[in-house]
């Protein structure tokens, strides 16, 4: 077997293996229909909690699609039908008693593109907790963006300028306020749909060490095209093709030892 | 040697790509051509149509007035009744500025000369003169310095289009008969033959009498000024329309032969009046001033007097009552259809006729106002109210368009980040896309309301065509907008009232250009690039 990726801290992750024995997430058979088209077909799969788990894949290959059931971000799409069952802490989220606003509290997201409000860096990370009530009082407030701008690496760069405009920033900042934005409301989950594909490595580089620290405190689903990037960040990895969950297992089983065929002929880079 | 180059294959083959380059540079040299003249006639025909109206329009806002010190002794009014502000305000002023006028020239008794003398001034010349002595009785009974207004015909004349004026110094010396009525004029030289001779060259019925067909002569003498009748042989006869103050004899160079050269019957104001007009022109009795009155005053069927002040009350209510329903309504519709409506046939089928509505022509929103508002609601007729609700009708679809244009150009990233954060759909739109679309809405609505502001086909449906004098005071009070205006005068008749609709136009453009202005201010001031 040819390997081209080496991912050394994956290796030394050997010990989270048993994080499975509680999972955050469990999907049971979901499938999505665009309209006529079949997206996603009977994804079955058990997410563990506070690790970071990737969706690798070829282009159009389901994942971003069942990233967005997690948080249930298909709903604004009219033509997306989702059936099957995905359940957080137990709870079924597309029970229809569910609020999708509180479970979108719960399950934060960080888009492919930064995309800041054209507010201020504070007004940015100030807008979730304000329509929750999380802040009683203004100092409360500050105390929330400070907290979460912190967490996010950004606080340093920002702290004297936090009345200018988000869009000001760089891009890797941008997408740091977006993550500091996600984490102000304090959610359980953060989905992230390829986060860094639009960021130079440098930028990139901050970000992957932020989703490690994040890891702490956070169960984190990322989308990533980039395999050295699942293989860098992430505990688990799950391979998609053609709307199919073709593998599922530990970063480090996934690209050492796969037990399928197009799993490996994926991460030898012979198609995708 | 050569001709083997020229023949061989590669040759050709770069020959003949060299003619197709050549030949593409001259397609593209002539599409830029095209494209250059058709600019080029665009500015010259827009150009055209700006300098006419500007030269039409730009005398309406200047005007001429006659200053005058007028004793304030009202004939039926004693001091002791001046108390009264009814007596003082039905008292007879125009009598008072007629008095002033005619005091300049007392020379002037018979009837016909007199209505001729009175009707150089405006018929709303004392108009100032009774507001300030209505405000402040005890004027009465002092002298005060007036500006009495023009007539309409007295106007033109100042403005020019009354008569050129040849002036030409007497080669020899002349004597007159007399200083009053018919007088006959006999001159030592050959001043009157040599000017009968240049003008007979033109005008091949000039004959001895001198008739209202021909340039008309005068001979401005010893401080008066002598209209001549006949130029026979051996005799000068002529009026005196300006007294002489001697008979007698005038020197060489001390009198002037003067021409008219416009022939009486071929101008409104005749020879007397330009005489006068122009007596009083040399007193310095005559001011010219810029023309407030002509915002200040409403409609009147005197050219001099006539105002758009009632137009544009008219218009202000009426695009208030249109901004009013259109612009919640039309967001909010908008909003509706964008954001939260399903999509499905019946929503459909509103886009398609939104649109269908957008090309209606407006004389057909006209008539259902006239049915519906008028006919079934019962409202009353001209009112801006019913035009406002036309216009909005008309502008509607107009807004929102333009609206959801505005509202789909938000990228949805942006909704996307503010759900993603726990924000319900609503909160998401009202938050985040409504704010950022609001510079496009905006500028739909400054050129929605623009439009609105030159419409005229559909307010004249439902009555807005009246004479109004009086500003409107409420939207339910009769009314009239600016370009009905417009359309009201330029089918008058009377000469005054071309530069009148001329000026009108230029205000309507002035306001247009302003809102215009304003939309694209908004656009590149708040224009965002993602």
């Amino acid at each position: 077997m040819e390997m081209i990726v080496n991912p050394p801290q994956a290796l030394s992750r050997a010990k989270d293996v048993d994080l499975m024995q509680t999972p955050k997430i469990v999907a049971r058979n979901v499938n999505v229909h665009y309209g006529d088209k079949h997206a996603l077909k009977d994804v079955s799969v058990d997410i563990g909690e506070k690790s970071v788990t990737a969706f690798i894949g070829p282009s159009g290959c389901g994942k971003s699609t069942f990233l967005r059931c997690i948080n249930r971000m298909n709903d604004t799409i009219p033509s997306a039908k989702v059936t099957g069952e995905i359940l957080i802490d137990k709870d079924d989220i597309y029970d229809p008693s569910l609020d999708v606003v509180q479970l979108r509290a719960r399950v934060g997201m960080v888009f492919q593109k930064p995309n800041p409000f054209p507010k201020s860096i504070f007004e940015n990370v100030a807008y979730g907790p304000r329509i929750h009530g999380l802040a009683g009082s203004k100092t409360e407030l500050e105390e929330i963006v400070h907290r979460s701008l912190k967490r996010a690496g950004l606080w340093e760069e920002v702290k004297d300028r936090l009345g200018d405009s988000g869009t000001g920033l760089s891009g890797g900042q941008q997408q740091r306020l977006c993550i500091a934005r996600a984490i102000a409301v304090s959610p359980e989950i953060i989905l992230m749909d390829e986060p860094c594909s639009a960021l130079d490595p440098i930028a990139t580089a901050r970000i992957e060490e932020l989703i490690d620290e994040l890891r702490e405190n956070f169960t984190i689903i990322i989308v990533t095209h980039s395999m050295q990037q699942a293989a860098r960040v992430s505990q688990r990895t799950a391979f998609f093709h053609l709307g199919v969950l073709v593998e599922e297992g530990t970063t480090e089983t996934i690209f050492t030892n796969p037990t399928e065929r197009r799993t490996q002929d994926y991460i030898t880079g012979r198609f995708g | 040697m050569t001709k083997a180059i020229i023949g061989s294959p590669e040759t050709r083959l770069r020959d003949a790509v060299k003619r197709r380059i050549a030949a593409r540079y001259r397609a593209e040299f002539r599409f830029r051509l095209y494209g250059m003249i058709a600019i080029a006639l665009t500015a010259l025909f827009l150009l055209i149509v700006l300098v006419d109206i500007l030269l039409k329009g730009l005398p309406a806002f200047t005007v001429h007035q006659f200053r005058f010190d007028v004793p304030v002794v009202l004939a039926d009014i004693d001091p002791a009744k001046a108390k009264d502000p009814e007596v003082l305000r039905g008292a007879d002023y125009q009598a008072l500025v007629r008095d002033a006028l005619r005091s300049h020239f007392p020379e002037v008794k018979d009837r016909v000369g007199r209505r001729r003398l009175d009707g150089l001034i405006s018929s709303g010349a004392s108009d100032t003169l009774r507001h300030q002595v209505v405000a402040d009785p005890s004027l009465v009974g002092k002298t005060l310095s007036i500006a009495a207004l023009v007539s309409a015909d007295a106007e033109l004349y100042f403005k020019g289009t009354g008569t050129a004026i040849d002036r030409k110094p007497g080669a020899s010396t002349i004597s007159v008969s007399g200083q009053e009525g018919p007088v006959t004029l006999s001159t030592s030289g050959s001043d009157f033959s040599e000017w009968a001779k240049a003008y007979r060259q033109r005008y091949a019925k000039l004959g001895e009498k001198l008739d209202a067909e021909v340039p008309s002569l005068l001979v401005a003498l010893n401080g008066g000024l002598v209209k001549v009748n006949e130029i026979s042989a051996g005799n000068i006869s002529g009026e005196v329309l300006l007294p002489l103050k001697s008979a007698g004899d005038a020197q060489a160079g001390a009198w002037q032969l003067v021409t008219y050269l416009t022939p009486e019957s071929n101008r409104r104001v005749k020879d007397r009046e330009v005489a006068w007009l122009e007596a009083l022109r040399a007193k310095g009795i005559v001011e010219r001033s810029f023309n407030w009155r002509f915002f200040t005053s409403g409609d009147s069927r005197e050219a001099e007097l006539a105002g758009i002040r009632g137009a544009l009350v008219g218009s202000a209510l009426t695009l208030l009552v249109t901004l009013l329903i259109c612009l919640p309504l039309g967001v909010a519709a908008a909003i509706y259809l964008e954001e939260f409506a399903p999509k499905n046939r019946a929503t459909e089928l509103i886009e398609v006729n939104i649109n269908n509505l957008a090309a209606v022509p407006s004389i057909v929103f006209g008539l259902l106002g006239l049915a519906v508002f008028l006919n079934f609601f019962g409202l009353p007729r001209s009112a801006p109210l019913v035009g406002g609700l036309v216009l909005a009708l008309l502008v509607l679809p107009t807004i929102i368009i333009a609206s959801r244009a505005a509202l789909k150009a938000v990228p949805p990233s942006i909704k996307e980040a503010a759900l993603g954060v726990g924000a319900s759909h609503q909160q998401a739109v009202f938050h985040h896309v409504l704010p950022l679309a609001m510079p496009g809405i905006l500028t739909g609505t400054i050129i929605g309301m623009a439009h609105a502001l030159g419409e005229t086909a559909p307010l004249l449906m439902i009555g807005m065509v009246a004479f109004i004098v009086a500003p409107a005071t409420s939207v339910t009070d009769a009314a009239t907008v600016l370009p009905v205006q417009i359309y009201l005068w330029s089918d008058l008749p009377e000469i005054g009232f071309q530069a009148k609709t001329a000026a009108a136009i230029i205000v309507l453009l002035i306001f247009l250009f302003v809102m215009n202005g304003a939309a694209i201010y908004l656009r590149k001031k708040f224009e965002r690039r993602w």
